[in-house]
């Protein structure tokens, strides 16, 4: 025990001595960045664009040939690209720090059903992995709960905040749960075959799903007495002012999912995982349900899929007209949550064109969390959380931010990680 | 225990034939008359000697005599079997008959047991060759049972437990005798498997490679002992040492051990029988190769219930393909000239044996073969030449059936074991089917008798009305009830004589009595009906074998093509960097030419306008094709090597060959400081393991350091080291322990062969070298410092993850740095690991690698690569090396691979875009000239495999509908190695 303490307080110590970035301060003066090719988000690409924006709100987007009043600071960014904030959904950011030490993890608290609890007030604004996310255009994510069937309930966040509360940009967006298995998987280690079986429990957790539902909303329309802290956290799902985000896979389970949750009168519907969403993408485009793909990263589904198939999920749902972004549920997600841009460039690689890829990590999952009236693509009024790269940067070897704003303050690009590249780089050149 | 066996053999005494010496209490000694004649049928002497209209003549538990003019002595017992057929009763080698499983040792405490909980055996629980059966052997009358039934006469049985299992011990299943005369021999057969006994807890080993080096050091250790260099008594060795002369059967799970266990009889010139799986057909020619007698079982799998299309999807074409191919597995080992023997080892019931045996036939399986696979094979595989034939002199186990005993209808009526009748069918049961007419109180009937045998079934009508009834023929009494009206009529009589006519005494409803008579009419012909019937169970179509047998598989093997590829941009991965708008030719497997306007000759032209030629990728940290990873229950295993485990039928390779993958170094785990040796492979997909392990192949070893090896996530970790100081002496010791094996080796003095000594002191040699898994800056340092000591350089530090914290003590001990581009934040130690890290040691001169450790990482090298680029700024030239030349040198095999340059292999990949770009996609990689992946060829296997597994789903379908047995559909589980990987995978 009093190892784990040391090593607990090492930790703290080693993450004081090596302070964090300095959020920045508010915008003061406009900001007005010529000559970029902008990407605006929602498929549309401005060639020598002119974006100004003042008090964090984008006021203009247009062409540089526009003869229009630069006020403020001026950025020369001719051959340069211009993006709108990449947004990660479905994300586990500053809710650990390192995986594999048990205390400094917040991601999965016990118990089956916890609507209520939020993954905001755990959220680390200070993490060191959260702001290697902005060198590489990640600048807000939906930070969510895990573990259970009803994990909690998640909410939006930018990534440049001295504090969770600063750090909001939607609090408690969507309550979020994990749709049990049809399958079954042998326990290896107990010298079982690995393979997965029909599960016998699915019907019986599927109506234990139900059930809660049923006795949450009752609960709802009661004098609600006395007090249940979970059941009075899913008021939004009823009242469509939340959503519910379905961590769910497989062609049947989708199916259920929808079917299920529809008919307990949930309003606004997104399912995160989805793999076998393209055998019910009708039925999804019919419920206006938004998909959150995994990250494309990641092996085929079965021995016979296409090597390929992950990649190519992403046009096949597109073309049928679902709205797709891209979530991090996985191995090591918190770090990899950094390559969204290149999953969408994957995307990009096997069927996407590149603005519908980038479309998906920007207006779509601006859609799909509920914050596209203020954020996801560079249009006037929204707020100007963007950045400027000197090339395409869902390409990796292009993906070089010279500026990113979040909410028109001008961030630092600086990491842990970069402070570290400098002082050894400079050790061996001074020798 | 023993009072059991002492009650059963007083018991045995009384009723069972005894010892002639011994005393008798109940009655006058008798003898019996022990000899038979059986007269008038057809003798199957062996599989091809036959005898028609025969005589055998048995005496005392003996074939006497055989053959067409059998003088019969008097005195003997006559039978007459005209008609009939005499085959010798089968073999079965490998059984556990009559020996009770032992049970697995409960733990004690939640640790991991190091040390043997034996005393004066092997340092290692899992070899037991000491075991002896025989004090545990209870003859099971049960199960002798249905073995007779089934016609089997003598099997011999061992205990299935543990590695190196002890002797067999030959038993005759004669339920008339004691022991003291059906065992026929108590030490007939020496076991092996790859499987740990379940009577210990000592966890080495938890790997395939890790049984397959304990079999290795035993036999080193063994023959240490026979020289009687050992000052110890070691009585495992002593039995190893005195069971080496018996026949030496290896029980395996799959083909890929058969060959595995084969290689390692092979290194110390002993020949296993192996015992095989059922799916040899994956690979025949390296069955075949083995030149082992093998023993095959028959527990061919139900077909999937694929009625739920949701469930029946998630089926793959492997398991779909092995409940239609393995049924034709016999015949193809047969017409390939593999010698087997079959065994009902691995059946859930010995009642599907016949079945099986028929299902395999009717794939082809010639009969003859499979007789002999039942009768001589099995009796040459245990070396004892008096069973399984009916030679005179040899033991008298046969059996005796109404014909062909591979046709289903044909009865087996007796099996005869040592002299001794088992009646399995009454042999002489009058026929009695045909249709009667039966007159009972004034009234007719028709009476329709079907079945010959001792059970045939009747059913009554009268005009076209059933009448319900009930009809039974037991010991030549016939009784019928008949269910009339309101009451029931009892009939009982006896066939009176050769024209089939019954007569009896027949009680009415009122308990009157009177007699009735029933008289046969003219038969009818009816079996065309059951024509019908029977050729609905003809075989389904087989599918065709690819390699490896699963989705995307190759029916044969790419050819070696010159090929010209014009008009590319080429990445040279050499000083001359980017070849903008060249050709390349390759030929014979190489690079022959590079240069404009090169001539085509015969070669395959590709234009490759707008594409990118690159060499193949080399990832120097890969987990893919292997059956195992780690061998962690000891801090050093350096006596595994991955060489033994490789798996060519993993789907990662054909994934990593899509990504342009093409050479792999595949790293043991890091589960202990001293891991195990390397395979470096070529990802030729479809290829057998041996094949894939490059020619001269350098050595290699993994070593670890930091978290893993000291069981950092484990709650109750007790192996020595736990921490990094403890990791410095451990490989300390290790290495001052080698190099004085070396020393006493190269004095030329006697010395005890040790397999890990002996990889530590290749190190030390500089003849094997190491990748060593590696985080944090002191343990880098640490473990440069040891190896000055030594004398000798590290190779390569593999993760190395603060490699950038000392690159510049890197480039001065001449080590490489093998690197993720940007993993980091998944544990402690990498809490200062960076993505600038490849740039930063490049800089300072560090030959570097980008890495995957990953399975889905190694088949996009190439953006990883260029993550170089974005972080730290390596130009293109040099990001694309870390994928190439510069793991080619870390390998040692930078002389073959890793850059296009003439003379080298022709390991390709043509590209369709930059090679570094996230668009970027492979359309052909070649290795040796051989096209292993091609984007068009990938798209027709996609329908492929759609086709067939309709086609197959059909088949299923069909089998149910047809009544066949079904199990429920399930879904391939997989496990994705890394480093830290412990468990084994199941093949």
């Amino acid at each position: 025990m009093k190892k784990i303490i040391y090593s607990v307080l090492a930790l703290f110590f080693i993450g004081n001595t090596i302070a964090q970035q300095t959020p920045a301060d508010k915008q003061t003066t406009p900001i007005a960045i010529e000559g970029a090719t902008a990407h605006l988000g929602n498929g549309k690409v401005i060639e020598n664009s002119l974006i100004m924006f003042n008090d964090g709100k984008i006021t203009f987007v247009g062409s540089a040939t526009s003869k229009i009043a630069r006020n403020g600071t001026l950025i020369k960014a001719t051959g340069k690209h211009i993006y709108p904030g990449f947004i990660a959904a479905n994300a586990t950011l500053g809710l650990a720090e390192i995986d594999a030490v048990k205390a400094s993890v917040d991601v999965d608290e016990i118990g089956i059903n916890n609507p209520h609890i939020r993954s905001l007030i755990a959220y680390n604004a200070e993490s060191k992995v959260v702001e290697s996310m902005r060198p590489n255009g990640v600048l807000m994510a939906q930070i969510t709960p895990r573990g259970g069937t009803i994990s909690g309930t998640s909410s939006v966040v930018q990534l440049d905040a001295w504090n969770w509360e600063d750090a909001a940009i939607k609090v408690d967006d969507a309550i979020h749960m994990n749709w049990p298995s049809s399958f079954t998987r042998g326990r290896w280690w107990l010298g079982e075959d690995p393979a997965l079986k029909p599960d016998a429990n699915y019907g019986i957790n599927k109506e234990n799903i139900k059930t809660y539902f049923t006795n949450a909303k009752s609960y709802l329309e009661s004098n609600r007495k006395p007090k249940n802290l979970p059941f009075e956290a899913m008021n939004g799902l009823f009242n469509g002012s939340q959503r519910l985000f379905i961590h769910v896979n497989g062609q049947k389970e989708i199916t259920d999912a929808i079917t299920i949750t529809k008919n307990l009168g949930i309003k606004n519907l997104v399912i995160a995982n989805a793999e076998g969403a393209e055998s019910v993408a009708k039925m999804l485009v019919e419920h206006k349900v938004g998909v959150v793909l995994q990250r494309p990263h990641r092996n085929p589904n079965s021995e016979d899929d296409a090597y390929d198939s992950t990649y190519t999920i992403a046009k096949t749902l597109m073309d049928s007209g679902v709205t797709v972004t891209i979530g991090m549920e996985g191995q090591m997600e918190r770090m990899n949550t950094r390559n969204l841009p290149f999953y969408a460039g994957t995307f990009a690689a096997h069927g996407l064109t590149k603005e519908d890829a980038l479309k998906m990590i920007t207006a779509n999952s601006a859609k799909i969390l509920g914050i596209d009236t203020s954020v996801g693509t560079l249009e006037v009024g929204k707020e100007a959380t963007l950045f400027i790269s000197t090339g395409d940067a869902l390409d990796m070897r292009s993906n070089q931010l010279t500026n990113a704003f979040i909410q028109g303050r001008a961030i630092s690009l600086e990491t842990h990680q970069t402070k570290l590249w400098k002082r050894y780089a400079n050790k061996y050149k001074s020798k | 225990m023993k009072k059991r066996i002492l009650l059963l053999f007083v018991f045995a005494v009384h009723v069972l034939t005894a010892q002639e010496y011994f005393p008798t209490d109940s009655g006058v000694k008798t003898t019996k008359n022990s000899t038979y004649a059986f007269k008038n049928a057809t003798i199957y002497v062996t599989p091809t000697t036959i005898i028609k209209n025969g005589t055998l003549l048995i005496k005392e538990g003996k074939v006497v005599s055989i053959g067409k003019s059998v003088k019969i002595p008097s005195g003997a017992i006559i039978t007459d079997v005209k008609g009939k057929t005499i085959y010798p009763s089968f073999v079965d080698a490998y059984t556990n008959f009559g020996i009770q499983k032992p049970k697995r040792t409960a733990s004690r405490s939640r640790g991991t047991q190091y040390t043997a909980s034996r005393e004066g055996y092997y340092w290692n629980d899992h070899i037991r060759p000491d075991t002896n059966p025989i004090k545990d052997f209870s003859f099971d009358t049960k199960k002798a049972k249905e073995l007779i039934k089934a016609g089997f006469g003598v099997v011999n049985t061992h205990q299935q437990d543990g590695i190196i299992r002890g002797n067999g011990l030959l038993v005759a299943l004669n339920p008339n005798a004691t022991n003291a005369y059906r065992i026929l021999d108590t030490k007939s057969t020496h076991h092996l498997s790859f499987t740990k006994s379940v009577q210990s807890r000592q966890a080495y080993p938890t790997s395939r490679m890790g049984a397959m080096a304990l079999i290795r050091q035993t036999y080193l250790d063994a023959d240490w002992y026979a020289k009687g260099k050992m000052n110890h008594k070691d009585l495992a060795l002593e039995a190893l040492n005195t069971n080496q002369s018996l026949p030496q059967i290896f029980e395996t799970n799959n083909h890929l051990d058969a060959i595995r266990a084969d290689k390692v009889g092979d290194e110390f010139g002993i020949q296993y029988t192996l015992v095989g799986s059922g799916d040899e057909y994956e690979r025949l020619q390296d069955i075949k190769a083995t030149n082992a007698n093998f023993i095959i079982p028959v527990n061919f799998s139900k077909a999937y219930d694929v009625s739920n299309p949701l469930l029946a999807k998630q089926i793959s074409l492997r398991d779909l393909r092995k409940w239609n191919q393995e049924p034709s597995n016999l015949a193809m080992l047969a017409k390939n000239d593999v010698n087997f023997a079959i065994t009902t080892h691995k059946l859930k019931s010995i009642k599907s044996f016949h079945k099986n045996i028929q299902k395999a036939i009717s794939y082809g399986f010639n009969q003859t073969k499979a007789l002999a696979a039942l009768t001589t094979i099995p009796a040459a595989i245990l070396g004892n030449s008096s069973i399984g034939n009916l030679k005179e002199g040899s033991i008298a186990n046969f059996i005796i059936t109404s014909g062909n005993i591979f046709d289903a209808k044909t009865t087996i009526y007796e099996n005869w074991v040592q002299g001794s009748k088992n009646v399995i069918t009454a042999m002489n049961v009058k026929d009695i089917s045909g249709d009667y007419m039966l007159s009972v109180n004034n009234q007719n009937y028709q009476l329709s008798v079907t079945g010959s045998g001792s059970n045939p079934k009747g059913s009554v009508k009268q005009g076209d009305q059933k009448v319900k009834s009930k009809f039974s023929f037991k010991d030549d009494w016939i009784s019928i009830t008949l269910n009339k009206d309101s009451g029931y009529t009892r009939m009982i009589g006896k066939i009176i004589n050769d024209a089939n006519v019954m007569e009896g005494t027949v009680f009415d409803t009122q308990g009157n009595e009177s007699s009735w008579s029933a008289s046969k009419q003219v038969a009818k012909q009816q079996k065309k009906t059951k024509k019908g019937k029977a050729s609905k169970k003809t075989a389904f179509p087989v599918m065709p074998v690819s390699y490896p047998n699963s989705g995307f598989g190759n029916y044969k093997q790419p050819e070696q093509e010159t090929i010209l590829i014009k008009n590319v941009t080429i990445w040279t991965s050499e000083k001359e960097g980017i070849l903008e708008n060249t050709d390349i030719l390759l030929k014979e497997g190489k690079i022959a030419e590079i240069g404009k306007n090169l001539k085509a000759r015969k070669a395959v032209v590709i234009d490759g306008t707008g594409k990118h030629l690159t060499a193949g990728i080399v990832d120097e940290h890969s987990h893919i094709a292997a059956s195992s990873i780690n061998e962690g229950a000891q801090n050093s295993s350096a006596e595994v090597t991955i060489e033994d485990v490789v798996d060519p039928t993993d789907i990662n390779i054909y994934r990593n060959i899509s990504g342009g993958t093409t050479t792999a170094q595949i790293l043991h785990g890091s589960a202990n400081p001293i891991g195990g040796q390397s395979a470096i492979i070529k990802l030729k997909w479809g290829e057998n393991a041996e094949n894939m392990i490059y020619e001269n192949t350098p050595k290699f070893i993994k070593f670890a350091l930091g978290e893993n090896v000291k069981q950092s996530r484990s709650s109750n970790g007790t192996r020595f080291p736990q921490t990094r100081m403890g990791v410095e002496q451990m490989i300390t010791d290790y290495f001052t322990r080698a190099k004085e094996y070396d020393a006493l080796k190269k004095s030329g003095q006697p010395y005890r062969k040790d397999l890990e000594m002996e990889t530590l002191a290749e190190i030390l040699n500089k003849e094997r070298f190491i990748s060593c898994h590696s985080y944090v800056q002191s343990e880098i340092n640490m473990l440069m410092k040891v190896a000055d000591k030594f004398d000798f350089t590290i190779n390569t530090f593999t993760h190395i993850l603060e490699g950038y914290k000392v690159a510049d003590k890197m480039a001065e001990h001449g080590v490489g740095g093998s690197t993720f581009s940007d993993w980091w934040a998944y544990k402690y130690e990498v809490n200062d690991a960076i993505p600038y890290n490849a740039s930063i040691m490049h800089n300072a001169g560090v030959t570097v690698a980008i890495n995957s450790d990953d399975r889905e990482m190694s088949r996009r090298l190439n953006q990883e690569a260029a993550k170089t680029v974005k972080y730290g700024g390596m130009s293109e030239l040099d990001a694309w090396k870390t994928v190439t030349i510069n793991p080619a040198k870390l390998l040692h095999i930078d002389d073959k691979v890793g850059s296009i340059k003439v003379g080298k292999h022709a390991d390709v990949v043509l590209w369709n875009n930059h090679p570094m770009s996230i668009y970027a996609k492979v359309e052909k990689t070649i290795i040796e000239g051989r096209v292993y992946f091609d984007y068009k060829v990938d798209a027709k296997k996609r329908l492929a495999i759609k086709e067939e597994k309709s086609k197959l789903i059909d088949m299923m379908l069909n089998e149910k509908m047809n009544g066949g047995k079904t199990k429920v559909p399930m879904k391939r589980g997989d496990i994705n190695f890394h480093c830290d990987t412990l468990e084994e995978l199941k093949n």
